[in-house]
């Protein structure tokens, strides 16, 4: 029996350490529901294999960092000015893709308020450094620097600015490992942003992210976006996954797998972004920024617009209009959808005579029931206010604003008041469908009708709409 | 005969090699697999174990050691522990049994030597993977060739490192 031990021995012993680790193998093998956390001894494994390999790791991406900040603030500086000059501009684009955007976030968020939909807001991010991987084909892990000591928990979304990166599994007091979304264990729940499609987001063997076991669907197209759709309550509704790569059909039964590329460079990670706080309840940040996008960017299209008043607009508009609307609210710049359109206003002059618009005083001159004194009569004025009836076929008494004078110079079509006594209806303030072609020069024939100037009735303010 | 070329070839090194490798070779992996992507497919702590196994030609020591190093590269990763320690141990037992009837000194040796405990691991791990803990795990032949290949060529480069650190007799 000695001799069989001593003969055999080197064999026993690796059939003992081989049982051993068997054993201790399916001691942590889980059934499906069960906790992903890992048994207090495992874990203490864990641990300590991190943490002999962290604390090197950290040293060296510290040593790698400093040398890159000295050599990228110091040194390498070129064209830097060139390059802040560009980020403005595109800082001042974004602004106003913002402003432009904020009235359809308070909609859609005042919408989600009716249905009752409860969205995720997120409330705080905490950047961390990735300092290691797994180092293994089969093991899709990275490790970053911040832990429990950071507020980071398990299962917290981790994302960069261009998309979902994967989450936190296991968490040590310095140190966590981030689980991405191209592990074949990952799951994360997605939706298809042109086709709405749901579906679950996992690695394959290859580590490439797919949207498995999906019916068959030819509307999928390679390039359409992925977002998460929230269903998995782990990642907030909305943010980027990636793109479609293709539809590869699974090798047994009729459903099929999108491949998908992600957003976010999974092979070259530096920095991440931790999402550790989430609410229903939109940020107050959010919400100034929002209150804030549309004056930043009225203020933006004020700096780049040489002046308020249109240089190409006839004088005559301009007399009219602060005849009309002295108190200066007629800097209107969008076209107001909720108000008909004007017929377009007819260029300036090029040999002004009687019939010419400007030739018309402006209203707060005339006085009601005397004639002009030009021969002359009525003739619209820029606001859109015709001033006496005019030959209602000529359509060119309303001429409110100037198509091509959207920085403010014309004013808001403004209601038609009822005729003064004695007056012709003014037929013309019926709004007009669509106005009758007008003549390149402003040659308005008179009405043979007594002219009856309008008084200078207060005018409704328009609507003001920042730019 | 094995027993006297054992005794013959068998080398020593200084205990702190024996906890700096491996750790070394574990932190590098994990770190250059972060800035390389090819990096993933080198694995350092097998070759680390190899070289011990071949060196030493004492198969208990180099299936505790192969042990030891898998488990913590097993805790590197979300895997059970377990899955790299029981491959790496029967890679350097068999690394070990070779080791005293071959000649390990010579370059060519240890790059088929390398390729093909590099295949052997995978084939292990495949079995672990697929078959005990039923996940999905891709074998492509040429994949694992080129890996192992790749694997037998830098092996000629760090065995060469590592022979510095032989202990002087």
């Amino acid at each position: 029996m000695e001799s069989f031990f001593s003969r055999y021995r080197n064999a026993l012993v690796l059939i003992a350490v081989l049982l051993a680790q068997v054993i201790g193998l399916a001691t942590q093998v889980r059934r499906p529901g069960q906790s992903a956390s890992d048994k207090g001894s495992v874990r203490l494994i864990r641990a300590w294999s991190v943490g002999l390999v962290s604390i090197p790791e950290r040293l060296l991406h510290a040593t790698g960092h400093g040398i890159r900040g000295v050599w990228m603030n110091y040194v390498d500086l070129i064209h830097v000015r060139q390059q802040n000059k560009s980020l403005q501009s595109q800082l001042d684009s974004l602004r106003l893709e913002e402003a432009s955007l904020a009235e359809d976030a308070r909609q859609g968020q005042r919408l989600q308020t009716l249905l009752g939909f409860q969205e995720k807001y997120i409330y705080r991010t905490v950047a961390a450094q990735v300092i290691g991987t797994s180092g293994t084909e089969q093991s899709h892990v990275i490790f970053i620097d911040k832990g429990s000591k950071d507020g980071i928990a398990a299962d917290m979304p981790v994302i960069t600015p261009d998309g979902i990166v994967g989450k936190t599994r296991d968490v040590f007091a310095h140190t966590s490992q981030v689980l991405e979304i191209s592990d074949v264990t990952s799951g994360a729940g997605v939706i298809m942003v042109d086709t709405r499609i749901q579906g679950v987001l996992r690695g394959n063997s290859w580590g490439q992210p797919e949207i498995v076991n999906l019916s068959p669907d030819g509307r999928i197209r390679a390039g359409e976006p992925v977002v998460t759709s929230g269903g998995d309550s782990i990642y907030p509704r909305g943010l980027a996954v990636g793109t479609v790569d293709r539809v590869v059909s699974q090798p047994e039964g009729t459903l099929v797998n999108v491949l998908v590329k992600p957003a976010a460079n999974l092979a070259r990670l530096e920095e991440v972004l931790i999402i550790t706080s989430t609410g229903s309840q939109m940020p107050a940040a959010m919400q100034t920024d929002l209150s804030d996008a549309q004056q930043r960017a009225s203020d933006i299209l004020a700096e780049r617009l040489p002046s308020r008043e249109d240089p190409n607009a006839p004088a005559a508009n301009a007399q009219g209009q602060s005849g009309q609307n002295p108190a200066g609210q007629a800097t209107k710049t969008g076209p107001d959808l909720s108000l008909p359109t004007p017929p377009p206003q007819p260029p300036a002059a090029v040999h002004p005579d009687r019939y010419s618009t400007s030739s018309v005083p402006p209203a707060d001159e005339m006085v009601p029931g005397q004639r002009a004194s030009a021969p002359s009569v009525p003739s619209a004025t820029s606001s859109g206010q015709p001033a006496a009836a005019p030959d209602s076929g000529s359509g060119s008494a309303a001429a409110p604003r100037h198509p091509a004078a959207p920085s403010g110079n014309t004013a808001a079509p403004k209601k038609s008041s009822a005729p003064a006594p004695g007056t012709t209806p003014d037929t013309s303030s019926v709004p007009v469908k669509k106005p009758p072609a007008q003549p390149p020069a402003t040659t308005t024939p008179a009405s043979p009708a007594p002219a009856q100037p309008k008084p200078a009735t207060p005018q409704p303010a328009a609507p003001q709409r920042r730019n | 005969m094995a027993s006297s070329r054992h005794e013959v070839g068998a080398k020593s090194y200084p205990w702190l090699v024996y906890i700096l490798a491996p750790l070394l070779a574990l932190g590098l992996q994990s770190l250059l697999s972060l800035h390389f992507g090819f990096f993933a497919l080198i694995d350092l702590p097998l070759l680390v174990t190899i070289y011990y196994a071949i060196s030493r030609r004492e198969p208990i020591s180099a299936t505790l050691v192969g042990a030891a190093i898998g488990i913590a590269q097993d805790g590197l990763t979300h895997h059970p522990l377990g899955i790299f320690g029981i491959s790496k141990s029967v890679v350097g037992y068999v690394a070990a049994s070779l080791g005293v009837r071959v000649d390990t000194e010579h370059r060519g040796t240890r790059m088929l030597l390398t390729l093909a405990f590099s295949l052997g691991q995978t084939a292990v791990l495949f079995l672990l993977e697929r078959h005990m803990l039923g996940q999905p795990y891709a074998w492509q032949w040429l994949h694992e060739l080129l890996k192992g290949t790749l694997n037998a060529l830098v092996a000629v480069i760090l065995f060469a490192l590592l022979d510095l650190t032989r202990s002087r007799e």
